[in-house]
């Protein structure tokens, strides 16, 4: 076996810097929902100290004085990048599994027949870079986890160019000599100080471990992790993504909400992106849930949290039926008096199409035209042009989340293309 | 000027159409000899993007490329994946903007406007000039 692991080199930072040539070599970050932490930085930035995490108030006036620019996350752009670079990659590769929205995994089984992995590895970092206009780094190796350790290897060292073919056994001891245990793909904070314990501080010793003692002492995965860092393949690739067994929309409001018809606004605006999400999977749901919670970090308030699901009668993805119950269960959760700064809409209990058992007594809740009329309203949404909402999520959303920094939707709407001159 | 009809151009959501392939049920007897020639409709992203993964659009802002039917507006079709070659119209960063203009390798390497009220612009270092992609295209709406 030999598999690839393309990473994009911090990709959100990276798909900012496309459409503009501007800030090429500039520090640069990305910032969470409502402006409120660090979520992604440039090399350059990383170079100025800034930390993944980092409050944006606090590091907000230093950083523009230094030249550092920043963006409100801007997910439509990200999404839109990444799915370039998985086209471009299966265009390129037999086989591929997308493990995340900036990573896939590539089976080279006998690509080495026409060249070798070194030169198929530059072939995809300069195709990705060319096409997309998305820098990688590639790293080939007999087996997933030493596919991490050649990717971890092509990013650290930049004589490598962002290539790094661990396809001898000696050049992964070395590699593997040189990387902290806790960069280990599967090594967690909890194992990490463990293993640390144990004198276990680069990947090379975990590799010598006794696959017996580490399962003991730990997890078969663990042991899996061991065997795959020796050399033997344990973990296949998953081509097919599985589908989704909950589907959570939630956000942070821009501002906190006390009145019952601020939350049923904004309840009902995270469960028409939540059923426009499960249409998308192609799967129907039972469940319903709604969450709502105050700010923990302000003492002089009252603090609350509150959680309640509802079952429907027979699993449906039509956005009406599913709004009617999320709005009968924020009622139930509301309480008069807490600013609420968090609510979210929690789907479950999903079924494929046809194979709920309807309830006998239970009133007939498939809706006339209902599946071709959320189809219409999905495609009408995905153009772009215009957006068809349902009333429920109000018109003013003065809750909605701050996004002050953001960047235009250079390839996914019309009116927000990049202008040349 | 003589106008060739091509066809019926129609949205793209082509699929959600339902259009039958054959408009004639085959029973007993005579099929209609159109059967064989119904088609699917023409469809505008088959003939402008050849790339998908690599084809990005822009939209035009000035004269300065009006000689080669870019007008004010338009929206050129940006293919990314084709390499740059002598006389082709492609998106350049200069100085830290995009531009689009005509790319000329000899006798000295330049990007030319098609309007003579701009003048060329001369890259001393290749190192300067970075090309973001081809203009494959451009759709100019009356």
């Amino acid at each position: 076996m030999t598999y690839a692991l393309v990473d994009c080199n911090s990709f959100y930072a990276s798909c900012e810097r496309i459409f503009r040539p501007d800030i090429k070599n500039k520090p640069v970050v990305v910032l969470s929902n409502n402006d409120g932490c660090v979520v992604a930085l440039s090399k350059e930035a990383k170079n100025l100290g800034i930390k993944m995490c980092e409050p944006w108030f606090k590091i907000k006036d230093s950083f523009s004085k230094k030249g550092g620019v920043a963006f409100s996350s801007n997910y439509e752009l990200y999404a839109d990048i990444s799915s370039r670079v998985m086209q471009t990659l299966e265009y390129l590769a037999p086989k591929i599994e997308i493990y995340s929205i900036d990573e896939a995994f590539l089976d080279l089984k006998g690509i080495d027949r026409c060249v070798s992995f070194q030169e198929f590895g530059f072939q995809c970092r300069d195709t990705v870079q060319q096409w997309v206009g998305m820098p990688v780094c590639v790293g080939v190796a007999p087996t997933k986890t030493l596919a991490k350790v050649a990717n971890y290897g092509a990013k650290k060292y930049p004589g490598t160019c962002g290539v790094v073919d661990l396809s001898s056994r000696e050049r992964q001891r070395r590699l593997m000599s040189l990387m902290p245990v806790g960069e280990v793909w599967g090594v967690g904070k909890k194992i990490n100080q463990k293993l640390y314990s144990m004198g276990v501080v680069t990947a090379l010793q975990l590799a010598d471990m006794d696959i017996k003692l580490i399962k003991n002492k730990f997890s078969s995965i663990l042991g899996r992790t061991v065997m795959e860092l020796q050399g033997y393949p344990c973990i296949g690739l998953d081509e097919r993504p599985s589908t989704k067994k909950q589907i959570i929309v939630s956000r942070t409001f821009g501002k906190k909400i006390n009145s019952l018809q601020g939350l049923h606004e904004a309840v009902s605006d995270y469960t028409v992106r939540a059923c426009e999400k499960l249409r998308k999977e192609e799967q129907y749901c039972q469940m319903i849930s709604v969450f709502m919670r105050t700010n923990y970090f302000r003492q002089q308030d009252k603090q609350y949290s509150g959680m309640l699901s509802c079952k429907l009668n027979s699993p449906t993805n039509d956005t009406r039926d599913i709004l009617n119950a999320a709005r009968s269960i924020t009622k139930k959760v509301f309480k008069e008096n807490y600013n609420f700064i968090k609510a979210g809409v929690l789907l479950s209990d999903f079924y494929d199409d046809g194979v709920s058992q309807s309830d006998f007594f239970a009133p007939n809740l498939d809706r006339l035209g209902g599946k071709d009329l959320m189809a219409t309203i999905d495609k009408i949404n995905q153009t772009g042009i215009g957006k068809v909402t349902f009333a429920a999520q109000g018109l003013e959303k003065s809750w909605s989340m701050k996004r002050s920094l953001q960047s235009p939707r250079y390839s996914t709407n019309w009116n927000e293309l990049l202008v040349v001159r | 000027m003589t106008i060739d009809y091509l066809g019926n151009a129609t949205e793209e959501d082509l699929p959600l159409l339902k259009i039958p392939y054959f408009l004639n049920t085959v029973r007993v007897g005579w099929p209609s000899p159109a059967d064989d020639y119904v088609e699917r409709p023409i469809d505008l992203n088959e003939y402008l993007i050849k790339n998908v993964a690599a084809t990005y659009f822009v939209r035009v802002s000035g004269d300065s490329m009006i000689n080669a039917y870019i007008g004010d507006g338009a929206i050129l079709v940006v293919d990314r994946s084709i390499e740059p070659k002598h006389n082709k119209i492609v998106i350049a960063s200069i100085n830290g903007s995009y531009t689009c203009k005509r790319l000329l390798l000899k006798p000295k390497i330049c990007l030319v406007a098609e309007n003579p009220k701009y003048s060329p612009i001369f890259i001393e270092k290749e190192a300067e000039l970075e090309i973001a992609g081809i203009v494959i295209a451009a759709i100019n709406t009356y």
